[in-house]
């Protein structure tokens, strides 16, 4: 970076500073600030909500500053080693390594790009080592476990797998190998995806169309259900539909997805997208239906009560005609059929019981 | 009663209506007017000449192989051979000849999809192909072309049963602009950010994946 862009930046970033310590004093935030306690009443993803509520918007975290996990070459040999690899193996490939706990195609990586180590895309170690944390959500102190339990009952929209189960050592292994050498900060730099500050022109459905269809449709289709490989494997996520994220997942909430796409989206081409553009795309991808909240409480304006109380979340709001989460109770969790493929590692040893020993 | 001048009539009918009428197939094999068969190149399965460093056309894409077809045609997409070539055919033969490739039997389709195993660290081809270069914003080649490089709906084709040489020719056409940077301008994107070694050692990776599962 050259100096003269870099006292660019500096003197960008300062003024923005001082424009919101002026608008803050002001009272311009009062709405936004009522929307984030919403927010703390209903969803977090990204772990300590007032995390990413102190941040100042322009403030960014820069990649290059983040922690680098060690190379997956360093995974070490032995025992643990294999849990690790293991635990890689699941969040790369999870409806295949972990069929009893996964509802829907995505894979933990969908969301969490590089396998979970690139920063600002929610990165494994920093969520290592932000936990045990009080969490809004679950309204109690949450463990790195427990956290785990979330994504795979919403996110994953299937079925926590129990404290302790296979699945969640080897998941925790690879994080906690990950987190190699990083602080123990839950505000670490890198965490979670940089919040955009409150967008210009409130986001809008038929803008969000616009971009949907000229930097999303290429890979994620126009009916938003992804696209898979010849055998099945689904190489490009759902984004909507029966087999996507349920409506209790982070990612349903339009704040968090519209951070997600722009640092993250489109692929080899993240940052591209403006701000606006990244608001007005998060909120018309979740202006479609999706799995039923599995915290249902039996109506849909209960449950938007209760947990999606926010301009944040569409859920029980009216697109189209339509009331989104309106589908009734939440199906019952069907584990898949499919049997982990590769129960033995590659020393030989068995690592894990077949799901019907347990 | 039938005579000679119905005969003459209904041949001439036919000829035309075959003219209207693009038959892929025939294309492939015999040619058009003036464009030569494209099995002559291309192979008669489609699988292309590794030596030679023409593609594999069987089992691309349709919206795929248009494209490159009409890029060839309006000159975005440099090639001396392929030019001309798709200049003569018309843009119903380019539709019919792209259907008839893409539906050639793809023997590479019946391996699983599965994680790839880890590069060992010194492997830079298989490393870029599987993991990717994401501090640089560079996703794993698999991200999109799919599990083993084989190849995603109709927009990301497959890698594989592609020759060194001609996966290393476009990316280094993509790098000069040579060839159209592809949907959203991703593969410009991507190949600018590989330099010469790195772009023969992902075509070289790709080249070596089994071309046909074991039978």
């Amino acid at each position: 970076m050259s100096a003269a862009r870099r006292q660019l930046y500096l003197g960008g970033a300062l003024a923005a500073l001082v424009i919101a310590v002026g608008l803050y004093a002001g009272g311009v935030f009062d709405n936004v600030g009522r929307q984030a306690s919403a927010r703390r009443a209903a969803n977090d993803l990204t772990g300590d909500p007032t995390r990413t509520e102190l941040a100042a918007p322009a403030a960014r975290t820069g990649a290059s500053a983040a922690f680098q996990p060690p190379a997956e070459s360093e995974i070490p040999a032995g025992e643990f080693g294999d849990a690790v690899r293991r635990g890689r193996e699941i969040f790369v490939d999870t409806p295949r390594a972990a069929p009893a706990y996964v509802g829907n195609s995505l894979r933990c990586v969908s969301c969490h790009l590089d396998a979970g180590r690139l920063a600002d895309s929610s990165p494994l170690w920093a969520a290592f080592v932000s936990y045990p944390a009080y969490r809004s959500k679950t309204k109690s102190i949450t463990t790195f476990q427990q956290r785990l339990q979330g994504c795979f009952e919403y996110s994953m929209n299937g079925r926590a797998p129990p404290l302790g189960a296979p699945e969640l050592v080897a998941l925790e292994s690879y994080a906690y190998w990950l987190a190699s050498g990083a602080t123990l900060d839950p505000n670490i730099a890198g965490r979670g995806y940089p919040r955009l500050a409150p967008p210009a022109q409130m986001a809008d459905f038929a803008r969000g169309e616009t971009v949907y269809a000229d930097n999303c449709v290429l890979c994620h289709g126009a009916d938003g259900a992804g696209q898979r490989a010849p055998d099945g494997y689904a190489v490009f996520p759902a984004l909507w539909g029966a087999d996507s994220f349920n409506w209790g997942a982070g990612m349903g909430r339009i704040s968090n997805a519209a951070a997600f796409v722009k640092a993250n989206m489109p692929l080899a081409l993240p940052g591209t997208l403006t701000d606006q553009q990244a608001w007005d795309v998060a909120l018309y991808m979740n202006s479609h239906e999706r799995p039923q909240d599995p915290r249902y409480t039996g109506s849909v304006q209960g449950t938007r009560q209760d947990f999606h109380a926010t301009e944040d979340s569409m859920y029980g709001r009216e697109v189209a005609g339509k009331v989104l989460g309106a589908s009734g109770a939440p199906k019952p969790f069907k584990a898949r059929s499919a049997e982990p493929e590769r129960l033995i590692t590659p020393n030989g040893r068995r690592l894990f019981d077949k799901a019907e020993d347990r | 009663m039938i005579t000679g001048w119905h005969v003459c009539g209904f041949g001439v009918g036919l000829m035309l209506s075959i003219n209207c009428h693009a038959d892929g197939a025939a294309i492939a094999k015999t040619g058009a007017e003036a464009a030569p068969a494209c099995q002559i190149c291309h192979g008669a399965a489609g699988e292309g000449s590794a030596p030679a460093g023409f593609p594999r056309l069987a089992g691309l894409g349709a919206t795929y192989l248009q494209r490159q077809l009409a890029a060839f045609a309006d000159g975005t997409r440099v090639n001396a051979v392929m030019m001309p070539i798709a200049k003569a055919l018309s843009v119903a033969e380019r539709v019919e000849v792209s259907a008839y490739y893409a539906a050639l039997p793809v023997p590479v389709a019946t391996l699983k999809s599965a994680p790839a195993p880890m590069p060992t660290p010194d492997s830079v081809g298989a490393t870029l192909a599987t993991r990717g270069r994401w501090a640089d914003k560079l996703p794993a080649c698999e991200q999109c072309h799919g599990p083993g490089g084989r190849g995603v709906g109709h927009d990301f084709p497959a890698l594989t049963g592609q020759s060194a040489t001609y996966l290393a020719n476009q990316l280094a056409a993509w790098k000069t602009g040579a060839r159209p940077p592809g949907p959203q301008g991703l593969m410009a994107a991507v190949a600018k950010k590989l330099s010469a070694a790195e772009l023969r050692a992902v075509a070289d990776h790709y080249a070596a994946l089994p071309a046909r599962a074991a039978q």
